[in-house]
């Protein structure tokens, strides 16, 4: 209870005090819109019908473009782990491109793939790609031996052993790094969309600048944050599954 | 209640092993009876787990060779329980062989009811104390075919406390289930309470010193005259005596005190 009321109770003086400084008037609507125009153009957005799409296209991309990161990613991840002469060629390729901010891609992005879902999901799949081979290879490392003897004591075959022990073995670091990449995926959509998009709340907020519209502006990064909550509250069921959540209450 | 026979399970005939260029075990030669309660006992390093993973078949000795007639189960220090699988399910693994499912839980079950654990079935390891844990291994050692026991020092994750009940408890298990056992582990006073036969080891290269004999047969108290005598001969040959372990001090060489 207390952990829902208190960040209420903030949220709640923090718009009043913002409505106390916009009805002072001290500032110009253009450096801080007022709360009430703000949700004016919240509701003019969402009555149009462009938040809806901007949102669906937003959602579009990320759900592209990191669903073909984990899926392309933990197996590379686990194949990494497997071929020793794999991972000592890989290794240093993937730390590398890990460390390369996805938003250095854009220039190619555009390039490559023009403006439109392309090139934000390529960035969105380079963004999230990386860490998840990483952590998958790392998790797989990490696996005690012992669960393998076990596994062998107890005459699984190599199949099985990837099904019952390596993949429930590495589940909770790798549903961390779904969480941590979902996030990263969430704020390159936005870079993406505001440099290569004609769609999307990253165009959302980028056309309100343009536009001298602060009152858009504003809604569309209180949608943005609210929707990449939304996200991570999703992911966080991941880790109530009772065979993993022995990897967060150690 | 030793159970012990005249009938060979395991045979190990002038086994070596080197890591590299550490040699680690040094002809070993040893008999174990079905039945036969054994502990190899010795300071880290004198390579009893080595000894141990080439019984089991984990590792191949450079020389020598090792006799087996009968199923192995091991039981590890720690970690040996999946965590991500339940009490049950833990158990369950040794079981694998039991086709109908019904059957399974049945023996599961009372593998469950043989630990006293009746209630935890769907616990997972992580929601257990570690005595627990380690009996959870026990059942699921104990419920399958196996005929020997391999522990690799079972209990020395565990406070002083838990590791007295628990060897209590093996005790009782064993009775239900009888098992050949071979117990590896630098807890003196548990090769000598527990054991049909103690057997000291000396490190670089391991060797065995000498094979014990224990009487009276088990089960025995730990303040049983025979328990208290063998735990200062055993210290006496390990060179442990004196609290701590007695090195020659030479000028600018470590010594430890």
């Amino acid at each position: 209870m207390r952990t829902k009321l208190l960040p209420l109770l903030f949220v709640a003086v923090a718009i009043g005090l913002w409505s106390l400084v916009s009805s002072l008037q001290i500032f110009s609507n253009l450096v801080l819109p007022a709360p009430w125009e703000v949700l004016e153009g919240f509701v003019e957005e969402a009555a149009s019908g462009r938040l809806y799409q901007d949102v669906v296209a937003s959602l579009f991309r990320v759900t592209i473009g990191f669903g073909l990161a984990v899926i392309l990613g933990i197996p590379f991840g686990l194949w990494m782990a497997s071929q020793p002469v794999l991972r000592d060629m890989m290794l240093p390729v993937v730390n590398f491109f890990r460390n390369l901010s996805p938003l250095a891609w854009i220039p190619f992005a555009i390039l490559w793939f023009g403006i439109g879902d392309a090139p934000a999901i390529f960035l969105i799949f380079i963004a999230a790609l990386f860490p998840i081979i990483l952590a998958t290879f790392a998790a797989v490392e990490n696996i005690p031996s012992v669960y393998f003897r076990v596994a062998n004591d107890y005459g699984m075959e190599k199949g099985e052993i990837l099904r019952k022990v390596t993949f429930p073995a590495i589940a909770p670091q790798v549903i961390t790094t779904l969480r941590v990449t979902a996030g990263l995926s969430w704020l390159v959509v936005v870079a993406a969309e505001m440099i290569a998009g004609n769609d999307g709340l990253g165009f959302a907020i980028w056309d309100a600048r343009n536009g001298l519209r602060m009152d858009l502006l504003v809604s569309g990064m209180i949608v943005i944050g609210i929707i990449g909550v939304i996200l991570d509250r999703l992911l966080v069921q991941l880790t109530k599954i009772p065979g993993v959540r022995w990897g967060y209450e150690q | 209640m030793s159970s012990k026979t005249e009938e060979p399970i395991i045979e190990i005939s002038q086994v070596s092993h080197a890591y590299g260029s550490v040699r680690v075990l040094e002809n070993i030669n040893l008999k174990v009876m079905r039945g036969e309660f054994i502990a190899i006992v010795g300071p880290s390093g004198c390579g009893k787990t080595t000894l141990l993973n080439i019984i089991s078949g984990y590792e191949n000795p450079d020389e020598g060779s090792v006799c087996r007639r009968g199923k192995l189960s091991m039981i590890y220090q720690k970690d040996g329980l999946f965590p991500w699988y339940t009490v049950s399910e833990n158990i369950e693994l040794s079981l694998r062989h039991i086709t109908k499912s019904e059957q399974r839980k049945k023996q599961t079950l009372s593998a469950i009811r043989l630990i006293a654990l009746e209630g935890f079935e769907n616990h997972y390891p992580h929601q257990l104390s570690g005595g627990m844990k380690q009996r959870v291994e026990l059942a699921r050692a104990l419920s399958g075919e196996s005929d020997i026991l391999l522990m690799d020092e079972p209990f020395s994750a565990l406070d002083y406390i838990t590791r007295l009940k628990m060897r209590g408890e093996l005790v009782t298990y064993l009775r239900e289930r009888p098992r050949t056992v071979i117990l590896v582990t630098h807890d003196i006073e548990e090769a000598a309470q527990l054991a049909d036969r103690v057997i000291p080891m000396s490190s670089r290269p391991g060797s065995i010193l000498q094979v014990r004999e224990m009487t009276p047969p088990r089960p025995r108290s730990l303040t049983d005259p025979a328990v208290t005598n063998m735990v200062g001969e055993l210290l006496k040959l390990l060179n442990l005596q004196n609290g701590h372990h007695v090195v020659n001090i030479k000028k600018g060489e470590d010594h430890a005190l």
